[in-house]
């Protein structure tokens, strides 16, 4: 488990002091996929970087498993980031090495032998689908294949975290969509806990459990994923449901009931659901606003139906959506926008 | 007096002596030249190492008194005009060679007045890593030592080879000076038989020949900076 408690920093600037972070507290359990999203300036890079000291926070404290690490001496530091490490948004590979010796590299620190080095590395680069790129230099790989070489690097010390910062903001969106399948594989079989840095809601949609929304330096709502979707509270949490702006502008009518009806990954291209519930249930459904899209077949994001016919109505229609796998649905009542 | 420079008699005495002292001269340069810039590598590179570690900011944070007197005494050294730090080094140099004439001589002002300027090159090559690979190996554990062993020197090789190609050929300049001193090479020939006995023909050959010299090391390096650079694709 990873706290963070009472988390700020405090950047002291030739004549001005910024506030990075304010008084952060988040809990990360064992195993998960965290994410913590924000707009750049938020200050999630900084927050990143005290979870494993790269950066000195001003104030408070980050216990991992109980450890404070902030009170670790330089060497068991060192230590400790072996088993909590990293990868990046420009990859940050070693230039003149090859990928394979990239992959080395960390081994190279603690003091593994050569020939054990290149066999774990070898493992390593077939976990991540990149073996045949072994001798390659990072230059002729692609983004994407960069990333995946610095993802197999930052495994090779068997570590229990991985931070992973804003590591898919330089890839395209199907490049993206492959680190974060390989992010959430390597979760699930080796049971690294992750904790994912991005400014990109449908990064946190696609792979976080829970989420925290940092806003100047301070986290201004936290939650499971599916809870901030269907009913984010803070404006902050809304600007990144919605990036193109509030579709709930309009007030509610009288006799209209809203619902919200998110996304998760559902096979929603083979129905044509608002079609179907009309046909099926004679409920007419105005889309108010929507931002979805489709990855391979599924669907993700959400969208806003106001239906006139009465609260009757309204449930029927929430039901029904609902009987859709990974479709989550919710009242939207006028005081909760 | 420059028209006698290119009569016959002139041309055959040249000759005379360029067959002569010509093959010797390079050889001196040359090894001089090498010699000069391997010791100044030796003291210089851990210097421009410590330039850029050393800073508040650095892997390796150094008292600031500390870096202070460092990069005054580097530009220290680089701002005595060669001619006159070689004559300020002479009981240096009798203390290490025993004697202050020669060409073996000559090495000890060349070191000390290149090892600055060398330590400013690799200064200036090591802040053009990109900081987030630095910080990539922070984030595995790795010490300050590793940083700089594993990380800052071998990614900015093609760099400090290019530097250091750039150093070697202003050595060569400055052991063509030495010839003052009685440093042997080149120098010595263009200054004893040019200047001070008129032989133009011998100067303008061994001043071509300097210029060959520097063509060659610059080619080589260049060759060697691009070649070892794994950032350039296609290889």
């Amino acid at each position: 488990m990873i706290e963070i408690v009472n988390l700020s920093k405090r950047f002291i600037g030739a004549d001005d002091e910024v506030h990075a972070l304010r008084n952060v507290n988040i809990t990360i359990p064992n195993g998960s996929i965290y994410g913590i999203i924000g707009m750049s300036g938020a200050g999630k890079s900084t927050l990143v970087r005290c979870i494993n000291m790269l950066e000195r926070p001003t104030e408070g404290t980050v216990l991992i498993d109980g450890v404070d690490v902030g009170a670790l001496s330089e060497k068991d530091l060192r230590d400790m980031r072996k088993k909590v490490t990293m990868i990046f948004q420009s990859f940050n590979l070693l230039m003149q090495r090859t990928c394979l010796k990239n992959v080395c590299f960390p081994l190279e620190l603690v003091g593994i032998k050569k020939s054990e080095a290149k066999k774990r590395a070898m493992e390593l680069l077939e976990i991540v689908g990149l073996l045949d790129k072994a001798n390659a230099y990072p230059a002729q790989l692609s983004g994407g294949q960069q990333q995946r070489v610095a993802i197999a690097r930052a495994l090779a010390t068997d570590p229990k975290v991985l931070l992973c910062d804003e590591a898919t903001s330089a890839l395209d969106p199907k490049t993206t969509h492959s680190i974060l399948e390989l992010i959430q594989d390597i979760n699930r079989t080796l049971g690294i806990t992750c904790i994912v840095i991005t400014h990109q809601m449908s990064v946190i949609e696609r792979i976080c459990s829970r989420v925290a929304i940092l806003e100047n330096g301070s986290v201004v709502e936290e939650g499971e994923v599916s809870d901030i979707f269907s009913h984010p509270k803070s404006a902050a949490a809304r600007h990144l449901v919605f990036p193109d702006g509030d579709p709930e502008v309009l007030a509610i009518r009288e006799g209209e009931h809203r619902i919200r009806v998110v996304f998760n990954g559902a096979i929603a291209t083979e129905r044509p659901l608002i079609a179907q519930l009309a046909k099926d249930k004679g409920i007419e459904a105005s889309i108010l606003g929507a931002n979805t899209k489709s990855i391979g077949e599924k669907a993700y994001g959400n969208m806003l139906l106001g239906i006139m016919g009465g609260k009757e109505d309204m449930i029927i229609a929430k039901e029904y959506l609902e009987s859709v796998e990974d479709v989550i649905v919710e009242e939207v009542f006028e005081d909760a926008q | 007096m420059l028209s006698n420079a290119f009569t016959k008699e002139a041309f055959d005495e040249a000759m005379f002596i360029l067959s002569t002292e010509i093959p010797l001269a390079v050889w001196e340069t040359v090894y001089v030249t090498i010699l000069s810039t391997l010791f100044a590598i030796i003291i210089g590179l851990p210097l421009g190492v410590l330039l850029v570690v050393g800073e508040k900011n650095g892997i390796l944070p150094l008292p600031n008194v500390f870096m202070r007197i460092l990069g005054g005494f580097i530009n220290l050294l680089r701002s005595i005009p060669f001619l006159i730090l070689m004559i300020l080094v002479f009981p240096l140099t009798r203390a290490i060679v025993g004697t202050t004439v020669g060409t073996v001589a000559s090495i000890v002002p060349l070191v000390i007045a290149a090892f600055p300027f060398i330590a400013r090159l690799v200064e200036s090559s090591l802040r053009e890593l990109d900081p987030n690979i630095i910080e990539a190996a922070r984030s595995m554990g790795a010490s300050p030592f590793q940083i700089i062993v594993k990380v800052m020197i071998p990614e900015s090789i093609p760099s400090l080879i290019s530097n250091a190609t750039i150093a070697i050929t202003t050595i060569l300049g400055y052991s063509a000076m030495s010839g003052i001193i009685g440093g042997g090479g080149l120098g010595k020939i263009a200054i004893t038989y040019g200047y001070y006995r008129y032989k133009y023909l011998v100067m303008v050959v061994a001043v071509v020949l300097l210029v060959i010299i520097v063509e060659i090391f610059q080619r080589i390096g260049t060759k060697f900076a691009i070649k070892s650079d794994k950032r350039l694709k296609n290889q």
